[in-house]
């Protein structure tokens, strides 16, 4: 199977993310559009470890999905005037 | 094989229109809400799709031609796949809460219920 395609795809959308984080209003709708563009980034990650057929990558992929969470949380507690 | 390949191609097909739309969606709507409702549910689904299209896709090349290497890539991309679910549903309520008590208001909203309340 050809995966280059989808992964070209793939970062065709990531760009069109990207925009909105440079383009948006206030700060939570930046912090929307980079929570997008990090699950994207997530499932390119995997497409990517198909693509070059080395598991590493799917490993990052794990890490990459559990620190994105750990911040999203942190920069909304931040948004929302919490004291840490 | 054949048909396996055809499954993978309709699943990443699936995936990345819902990508796209999830894309077109953060620019097509007016305020952080909406925004939020079309891109985070969008690109859940499509990610879902693309990462099942690669599961079923090294499942058969590790049912077919006995080569260990894809089982490792089909067992992580099944947990890359649960973080995801999980991680996703919840940062999604994480930000909408924060946009809320940020003081963002809906566009075109008439009635907000949750106004002054502390506990919200």
């Amino acid at each position: 199977m050809n995966w280059l395609p989808t992964l070209i795809a793939m970062a065709a959308c990531l760009i069109i993310v990207m925009v909105r984080v440079f383009m948006g209003p206030r700060a939570p709708t930046r912090l929307v559009a980079f929570d997008t563009a990090n699950t994207l980034v997530v499932a390119s990650l995997v497409v990517a470890a198909m693509m070059f057929n080395h598991v590493i990558f799917v490993d990052v992929a794990i890490v990459y999905a559990l620190l994105s969470f750990a911040m999203t949380l942190y920069v909304a507690k931040y948004i929302q005037g919490d004291k840490f | 094989m054949e048909t396996l390949n055809t499954v993978s191609y309709v699943f990443i097909g699936i995936g990345l229109f819902f990508n796209f739309v999830g894309a077109i969606g953060l620019h097509r709507f007016p305020d952080v809400y909406t925004r939020l409702h079309a891109a985070t549910k969008c690109t859940t689904f499509g990610s879902i799709f693309l990462i099942l299209a690669v599961i079923v896709q090294s499942a058969a090349i590790w049912a077919m031609k006995d080569d260990i290497s894809q089982s490792v890539m089909c067992i992580h991309s099944v947990i890359a796949l649960i973080a995801l679910l999980v991680t996703n549903a919840t940062g999604a309520h994480a930000m909408a809460r924060a946009a809320h008590r940020s003081g963002e208001k809906p566009a075109r909203a008439v009635v907000d219920d949750l106004e002054g309340k502390k506990g919200d």
